[in-house]
């Protein structure tokens, strides 16, 4: 094992703990995602494509893809602009709204699904004046990207805050009074800034949507073909007790799950990097805020 | 975890040079910017958790109660107290093992091992349920065996537990390792050369200094065991009054229309998270009072 390099410390209890961390990792984690891999390798190849390109699967991928990906795009911009407006501006209820963002982190999946069904259901709240025009939200790919959009709504605004905290007025001064508008000052200095945390925030809202699966099966009406998300189609494969085609189907999530997960960690470096050569004379390393976030990869 | 920490403490200057007419955007355009972000956050924040208690309520106190002396939610609350019960202390022993040795020690593949322990956050939660599944479930590798000695872990408790355990693994780990690696192991160390056992060092030293970020791990730890939904949908087998948890319960509930008892045991869940989101402002706010503290003994000290 590499980890026998250890430098000598004069404190106690590295076997012990060591040893506990990495058998309690194997029994509850390593080993049945191992056998998760072992079990899809019992399919043959030409088995395994036909299954993960099967045009039902294929337009699981679509929903699940296509909704995550409009949903942690309105989180990046409003995401961009409610960090903005707490940091930036003093408005009463700022310090309620700054620990309510947190709320789709800690209100369970289930909860937040039967409550936006209720409102965006043709006799909803929201459901009601949508349907007047002609809209139907429910039980329309429109919910799912609602539910996902509820779902990853934290993210852009926890991982912006820290950085516009930080960031040093200076520089905007300086552009300003060199002529700059305030606008051209936004778009040339502030934004470049916080670009880095912002597509970091956006990454994790993504990954956090396509495994997304309680808030979704309520509102989406779980249409075969229409708005049947992925995780949904592994449900219904065990339900079938189709073994094979659930694993087949959950190796292709794993896989993504985990270039997501390079892809944020990647992210999360840059944006330390650029943080830190932004403000030189702070040296506090920049950690983003994903303590609430329950599967921030999903 | 540090982040929240280190969030909270830094300054919160936003409005002191606010005056400052090159760094701040007219009056009109800053309401509209406020306005845009309270319809938004109205629309995606306020309203789901308005509607979860009004929907609740919308038949009366008494039908609201009502929804609490079904036996079936009674068996289902109590599962979810049993499952969390079991996985949190779980977890928060692993987390404490994992952090000590992760913060406290240098070798060679650390960064790694974080990583592997953050790796159930980045599973989704159906394919979480299905992987333990694929281990005990019936035609799964430990299936025969598991049969031929009468021992039920799926569509039984202690497959609920498991992926608990399994959704909720890394909370207090990912809480404690970046709080214990900025303390240091300095006074740790002042406390064995003064001849305090192990233990000593540890109960007397180092817990104390993280009791905040513990705390605020195992809140939320808790939080997510009580709350999961996807993942012990999986492994439940849907059995009412046996295998069923709150929100699984729930589930069953709005599928049959019955909307009050459905967003009555909603509310419980929902008040859950609210006092979660209430602790982690308190935890904030202390962490900030003792950094504060400390910053003032600093300065005290000559130079």
């Amino acid at each position: 094992m590499a980890l026998i390099l250890k430098k000598r410390s004069i404190l106690p209890g590295f076997g012990i703990t060591m040893g506990f961390t990495i058998s309690y990792l194997c029994l509850i984690v390593l080993i049945p995602l191992s056998a998760t891999f072992l079990r899809a390798a019992s399919v043959t190849w030409p088995r395994f494509w036909q299954i993960v390109t099967d045009p039902r699967a294929l337009a699981s991928y679509r929903i699940t893809f296509g909704a995550s990906f409009i949903a942690a795009l309105i989180n990046l911009v409003f995401g961009l602009l409610v960090a903005w407006v707490l940091v930036r501006y003093s408005f009463p209820g700022r310090r309620l709204v700054d620990s309510l963002v947190d709320l789709p982190f800690a209100l369970p999946t289930a909860v937040a699904g039967i409550s936006l069904t209720q409102i965006y259901s043709t006799h909803g709240w929201m459901g009601h004046y949508l349907d007047m025009v002609g809209i139907k939200a429910a039980y329309n790919p429109l919910g799912v990207v609602i539910a996902l959009t509820f779902i990853g709504l934290p993210f852009v605004v926890r991982t912006v805050q820290p950085v516009l905290e930080d960031l040093d007025k200076d520089m905007e001064e300086a552009a300003a009074s060199l002529g700059a508008n305030r606008w051209q000052t936004i778009i040339k200095v502030v934004l470049p800034a916080i670009l880095p945390a912002a597509l970091t925030g956006f990454t994790m809202a993504f990954a956090r949507a396509i495994g997304e699966y309680g808030s979704v099966v309520f509102i989406s009406g779980n249409m075969p073909m229409r708005t049947e998300i992925t995780p949904l189609l592994i449900i219904t494969k065990l339900d079938q007790y189709d073994y094979a085609g659930a694993t087949a189907i959950a190796v292709v999530m794993l896989v993504f799950s985990f270039v997501l997960l390079l892809a944020i960690n990647l992210l999360h470096k840059w944006s330390s990097k650029s943080q830190r050569g932004e403000s030189s004379t702070k040296e506090k390393e920049v950690t983003i805020d994903t303590s609430l976030a329950p599967g921030y990869v999903q | 975890m540090a982040g929240t920490i280190a969030q909270s403490t830094r300054s919160r200057t936003g409005n002191s040079s606010a005056t400052n007419r090159a760094t701040l955007e007219s009056a009109p355009v800053r309401w509209t910017l406020i306005g845009i972000a309270a319809l938004f956050l109205g629309l995606f924040l306020f309203m789901p958790l308005a509607v979860v208690f009004i929907s609740a309520f919308s038949k009366g106190i008494s039908a609201y109660f009502a929804s609490f002396r079904e036996p079936d939610a009674l068996a289902a609350i109590r599962l979810t107290l049993l499952a969390a019960g079991i996985a949190v202390p779980l977890n928060l022993l692993f987390g404490i093992a994992a952090a000590w040795a992760v913060a406290k020690f240098e070798f060679v593949g650390k960064s790694f091992l974080i990583t592997l322990i953050d790796l159930p956050f980045s599973v989704s939660p159906v394919v979480s349920g299905l992987i333990y599944v694929l281990l005990f479930g019936l035609q799964g590798l430990f299936g025969k065996w598991l049969q031929a000695h009468d021992i039920k872990i799926i569509f039984a408790v202690p497959g609920i537990v498991l992926a608990t355990v399994f959704v909720t693994f890394p909370f207090v780990a990912r809480e404690l390792i970046p709080l214990i690696q900025a303390q240091g192991s300095d006074e740790e160390e002042a406390a064995l050369t003064l001849g305090a056992s192990g233990w000593q060092t540890f109960l007397r030293v180092t817990l104390p200094n993280v009791k905040w970020g513990l705390l605020y791990g195992v809140i939320i730890c808790n939080a997510r065991a009580m709350g999961e939904f996807g993942a012990v949908s999986v492994v439940s087998g849907h059995i009412r009054g046996m295998t069923n948890t709150m929100p699984l319960h729930i589930e069953i509930l709005y599928n049959e229309y019955q909307f009050v008892p459905a967003f009555a045991v909603a509310s419980l869940l929902a008040m859950l998270a609210l006092l979660t989101l209430v602790v982690k402002s308190i935890v904030e706010w202390k962490a900030q009072q003792d950094v504060v503290e400390e910053d003032k003994s600093w300065s005290m000290e000559p130079a």
